[in-house]
């Protein structure tokens, strides 16, 4: 597609999302209140006019606030994981999630997965878009596709040569985890096995760490972008170019804007990533700020697409840290923290490579030494862990220091500090 | 029967330590005994010492975590089988120690420990006319 051919899809199209979108209490609401109608959006700046959505309406209107079609038309029900207070859901009609297949297919197909690929999925199932994401789209594309799911090394490492499995989908920290094993396994995963595709995503990784997984495992590796709000995978995606992610447009149109002022960022500036749903049917998102810093790459793909190409992910608008793929927010454990009375205020997280996985050590204060005893300092310390642990699904390492010892919470206290390394 | 021990939470890192004793010297505050066990990010540094009241309201105004606890002090006459004969005494009757040490002052032996039974062991100090270190004793024990 050229650049007006996607231009002009995405107006037909934004002019008829934002039209079904009247059918949702949420947005006819927010429409209702700057006296805002549909017809009013006659060209794609016209966009602008919408107010932006955010995380925090997902959470008001828990559960099915947001959704513009009724709740007996919608078959599947995705929610993110750990995040603060409600979890945000997302819901999919029958048609959603074909479109979301088609959109995974696409990217799958983009570096060169084809039918006769077998491909293996190591991420979480379940609530975790990863999971089934993946999974629908890599059989729309027709590949021999195996649930592996996430953990049992030793089992996905099997799984790899016993099935022949070509493209595999893992996070960078649990590809070279992979590595590891296969060389204690004494498998060279040059010789031993077929891999010759590994998609990675859904956890923050450099340049030069790519270069390693794949100069370890002997692979390609392309990034993924997704995010459950936006169904999950299959949103933006590296072609065989590996320089920027192309953005479906005829899927999301796409704005960068500066996380302060919302005002749309000079042309291939950094800013936060705004996205609207075109063609999404249960819950239609407009102008979502996805908190993401990134920007759009000037310049055509040598690769021939006329999509649009995002940077890698540069880090976020809030203070979300991503761990093992896992979502967590610091307000999450100062929530817990601030339950235990023997604790001071002040807390410091400390994230780490540790045997190339990532770990975390929360440090907390002791208020007062309330024991002479050794057990009853120990349990303290274990039930913190066990209640942040229910809480971020990670469990940390959690610290007691001396009072007075960590930075004060006055101004803007360092509450974590992320040491980890490429591995 | 019983004496004031300073339990100080014990970061493990350098200096720790060094403060507590300084806070002390300044406080011109005797060291009769102490101890430390090591755990990988902490320890409990437990000190007898000419003050306790005093060197705890001490350490405290100087931010440092420290405790206040109830431990037993028992004096033993410098021979070979005195601690075995007296921990005998103890666990005869059930009662459980948490944790115990011992050093040598003069030349009598001090046994400190520290017990959930403290009735129970009231009770066997006396019955078995045990000769004990009092709180108040600890001022002019050195």
């Amino acid at each position: 597609m050229s650049r007006p051919e996607i231009e002009k899809l995405q107006l037909e199209r934004l002019q008829k999302i934002v039209k079904h979108c009247m059918n949702s209490p949420f947005y006819k609401k927010r429409f209702d209140e700057i006296n805002l109608k549909p017809e009013d959006i006659k060209c794609l700046d016209d966009l602008r006019k919408i107010p932006f959505t955010t995380k925090q309406d997902l959470r008001d209107t828990y559960p099915f606030g947001i959704a513009s079609v009724p709740l007996e038309k919608c078959t599947r029900l995705h929610s993110s994981s750990g995040t603060t207070g409600n979890p945000t859901v997302i819901l999919h009609t029958e048609k959603d999630l074909q479109e979301w297949a088609k959109a995974v297919a696409r990217c799958l197909h983009m570096v060169g997965l084809r039918p006769s690929d077998v491909f293996q999925n190591s991420s979480g199932y379940g609530m975790f878009t990863g999971g089934l994401g993946f999974q629908y789209g890599a059989e729309h594309l027709g590949m021999l596709t195996v649930p592996a799911a996430a953990g049992n090394t030793k089992r996905q490492i099997k799984f790899i040569t016993d099935f022949g499995t070509t493209a595999l989908h893992a996070i960078p920290s649990y590809a070279a985890r992979l590595h590891e094993v296969m060389e204690e396994m004494g498998i060279d995963p040059r010789k031993d096995t077929k891999l010759k595709t590994l998609i990675i995503g859904a956890e923050p990784h450099s340049e030069e760490q790519r270069r390693r997984i794949e100069d370890m495992l002997g692979v390609k590796a392309y990034n993924s972008f997704g995010m459950s709000e936006m169904c999950g995978p299959g949103v933006a995606f590296e072609c065989t170019e590996q320089n920027g992610l192309h953005i479906w447009e005829d899927y999301y149109i796409v704005e960068i804007v500066n996380p302060d002022t919302l005002e749309p960022v000079a042309e291939g500036e950094v800013g936060e990533l705004v996205l609207t749903t075109l063609n999404r049917e249960a819950m239609p998102l407009l102008r979502y700020r996805t908190r993401d810093l990134t920007r759009v790459l000037p310049g055509e793909c040598p690769c021939g697409r006329h999509h649009k190409r995002l940077d890698r992910m540069k880090g976020r608008s809030d203070d979300m840290i991503i761990l093992k793929g896992v979502n967590i927010f610091p307000i999450q454990i100062e929530t817990i923290l601030l339950q235990f009375k023997e604790l001071s205020t002040d807390y410091l997280i400390t994230l780490e490579t540790k045997e190339s996985n990532d770990d975390m050590t929360i440090d907390v204060e002791l208020n007062d030494m309330f024991t002479d005893d050794y057990g009853r300092l120990q349990s303290l310390a274990k039930e913190i862990t066990r209640q942040i642990k229910d809480e971020i699904l990670v469990t940390p390492h959690v610290r007691l220091v001396s009072k007075g010892s960590l930075p004060k919470s006055e101004g803007k206290a360092v509450r974590v500090k992320d040491l980890r390394k490429p591995f | 029967m019983t004496v004031h021990q300073l339990s100080v939470f014990a970061e493990n890192k350098s200096g720790t330590i060094q403060r507590v004793l300084d806070l002390l010297k300044e406080g011109n505050i005797q060291i009769i005994a102490s101890t430390i066990a090591d755990t990988t990010d902490y320890g409990i540094y437990r000190i007898i010492c000419s003050e306790p009241t005093r060197a705890y309201e001490t350490l405290r105004a100087a931010g440092i975590s420290v405790n206040l606890t109830d431990v037993f002090a028992i004096i033993l006459e410098n021979e070979v089988g005195k601690a075995a004969d007296t921990i005998k005494l103890f666990s005869d009757a059930d009662i459980d120690i948490s944790y115990l040490y011992s050093f040598m002052l003069g030349n009598k032996g001090i046994l400190i420990f520290r017990t959930k039974d403290s009735e129970k062991a009231h009770e066997i100090i006396i019955l078995n006319k045990l000769n004990f270190v009092a709180e108040k004793d600890l001022s002019t024990l050195i």
